[in-house]
């Protein structure tokens, strides 16, 4: 059984130590975070006297959602890789990003609010956190039903599989409901594909918490990760209580996936990416991988919205056509130097 | 060093395992006694790996009981048992792109719990470890870089760190040469000599003849358990391999060994 196939095998470049990817992806957000404040639909122009209010109340807001909203889906793809020992595992892969939007659309329309014209730049406190929490729990739900279709996390190309029927099924559903009431079809938009563009302060409290939550916690339990590289039953010969530890990170992998996709949508393949693209650069133990990648995260979905903004403006592209495409090819090019998988 | 003198660190009574109706593991008792090294081996499907699997307490037994230091598997905590108990599985189930010394260091695991940090002491141990099977040169690499050889003396080194009095090796000699096999079984003897018990799947019969103690097993069965230098256990061993080798013996009376020649 080869459930890991490595994605190189040479070593990787000796200069770069984790801690020097760490700075490089923190330089890198820095520049990002810059980008973002001055990226506008009129070009790059950062003149604070004439434009505090925008960067204030939007360009500031959208782009540190974007930096968290990466850095929780970056987190949840590497927890999910290491937890189901998995290269191909992703939340959005596995269904869990999927049932996390049909819990959002779910709430939404059961509020009687998706077609609000104000848009969801403008919902209330309380709506944001049932949102948070039907997201949470679609998530869940999306990641048990593709694990139970799927019978375990062993095969990887069964799970993913298995991973992309739940999640057309879970996208039917919302597609119906948001059939049921018509006036939806900015939220539809905004949830099938993914955008930062309606990312607000509250956004950002929401998407910050949870990364303040989920990031510390995860890494705290890394080492359990490190050791299901021997497999489940050499983990548990180690005295490790598998069972709690597997459902405590696939809650942190819920978590996470949830509040990302209850505030920016379907953003795809950045869960994918963001571990792989670590795993490239550095040999780590889970703890590293783990604040790694989230950092990858949020500097690759940050860069994408920064680029979403530019690249047709004065038009912009909802971020996730973004990923999707760049992702898309990426894991094109895994299943390709995996082989056929099995 | 005597058998019946020594200690009982771990014990089986009457142990079942099925497995779709079929009994894999079918009423076996026997004791691992400190300071000795047994070889457990037996045709393909005799029920070596479930047995095994069954002395470490990862799989509940249909019937029978299995005690650790007499005391009932089940009455010690995960972390005392994972102490006191290394496991080694059969190859091809450890994946991954962490490096070949943090692989290593899972072997302190149960020492340190979950959230301990590694001390000196946990450091010394682990380099010891990978020093024994010889991958100090490659500790730097990632696990899916390594041969299938490298590969075996890493998760074998992980074992080894655990130092736990109880050692159960599933196959520990898959993909690895002739210096290295040697250097195993050298080393699982010396690990008995410094007071473990310790019981390893071999297939090599060869291999097997040097070690202490056979533990031959047939459908399920353990249907001979005694010094190489039984005959009866030879004979066992020999008519449960349907005869596909004789075993012969090499050198003088007093440092008589048993080698299995392929009968072709």
């Amino acid at each position: 059984m080869s459930a890991v196939m490595p994605l190189r095998r040479t070593a990787p470049h000796p200069w770069l130590t984790p801690w020097r990817l760490g700075a490089l992806l923190a330089v890198l957000a820095l520049l990002g975070v810059a980008a973002g404040l001055a990226a506008g639909s009129e070009g790059w122009r950062f003149d604070w006297a004439a434009e505090a209010d925008l960067i204030t109340a939007i360009r500031a807001p959208r782009t540190l959602g974007a930096l968290a909203a990466g850095a929780l889906l970056g987190l949840a793809g590497a927890v999910a890789q290491g937890l189901f020992r998995n290269p191909l595992a992703d939340p959005y892969l596995l269904g869990s990003a999927a049932g996390a939007g049909l819990g959002v659309v779910l709430v939404l329309v059961l509020g009687g609010l998706a077609g609000a014209s104000v848009g969801l730049s403008s919902l209330g406190w309380l709506l944001r956190l049932g949102l948070v929490g039907a997201a949470f729990a679609g998530a869940l739900g999306g990641v048990t039903l593709t694990l139970l279709l799927a019978g375990g996390a062993a095969r990887p190309t069964q799970l993913l599989l298995c991973g992309v029927v739940v999640g057309v099924l879970m996208g039917a559903l919302s597609d119906l409901l948001m059939l049921m009431s018509p006036e939806a079809l900015r939220g539809k938009q905004v949830f099938l594909l993914g955008t930062t563009g309606f990312l607000g302060w509250d956004s950002v409290a929401v998407l910050g918490a949870a990364l303040a939550l989920t990031l510390p916690v995860a890494v705290r339990f890394a080492r359990a990760l490190d050791a299901l590289v021997l497999g489940e039953a050499s983990a548990a010969s180690l005295g490790l209580q598998l069972p709690a530890v597997r459902l405590l990170l696939v809650v942190l992998m819920a978590l996470a996936t949830g509040s990302a996709v209850s505030q920016a949508g379907l953003v795809a393949f950045v869960g994918l990416v963001a571990p792989h693209l670590v795993r490239r650069c550095v040999v780590v133990t889970h703890g590293a991988l783990l604040a790694l990648s989230a950092a990858a995260g949020g500097v690759l979905l940050l860069t994408a919205d920064v680029a979403a903004r530019s690249v047709i403006a004065p038009q912009e592209l909802p971020v996730g056509v973004l990923t999707a495409l760049l992702g898309g090819v990426y894991l094109l090019v895994l299943l390709r130097r995996r082989g056929a998988g099995t | 060093m005597s058998v019946a003198a020594a200690p009982a660190l771990l014990q089986a009574e009457g142990l079942v395992l099925r497995l779709g109706g079929r009994a894999v593991v079918d009423g076996v008792s026997l004791q691992l006694a400190a300071g000795q090294w047994a070889a457990l081996v037996g045709p393909n499907g005799a029920g070596k790996s479930s047995l095994l699997s069954l002395l470490a307490g990862l799989r509940p037994a249909d019937a029978g009981t299995v005690t650790l230091a007499g005391r009932p598997l089940a009455a010690w905590s995960a972390r005392e048992r994972a102490q006191r108990l290394a496991w080694l599985s059969q190859q091809g189930e450890a994946e991954g792109e962490i490096a070949v010394a943090d692989v290593v260091r899972l072997g302190r695991l149960p020492h340190q719990g979950l959230f301990g940090a590694a001390t000196a002491a946990d450091e010394a141990v682990v380099q010891a470890a990978m020093a024994e099977t010889e991958c100090q040169a490659f500790a730097a690499r990632r696990l899916s870089a390594l041969s299938g050889g490298e590969r075996q003396r890493v998760l074998l080194a992980r074992a080894l760190a655990v130092a736990a009095p109880v050692l159960l090796l599933d196959e520990p000699t898959t993909h690895l040469d002739a210096p290295h096999q040697r250097a195993l079984v050298r080393s699982l003897a010396r690990r008995a000599r410094e007071g473990a018990a310790v019981a390893a799947v071999l297939h090599d019969l060869n291999l097997a003849l040097a070690a202490d103690r056979l533990l031959v097993m047939d459908r399920g069965r353990l249907v001979a358990d005694g010094a190489p230098a039984d005959a009866a256990v030879r004979q066992c061993l020999v008519a449960v391999f349907d005869h596909a080798f004789t075993i012969e013996p090499l050198g003088a009376d007093g440092q008589r060994r048993w080698v299995a020649v392929p009968a072709l």
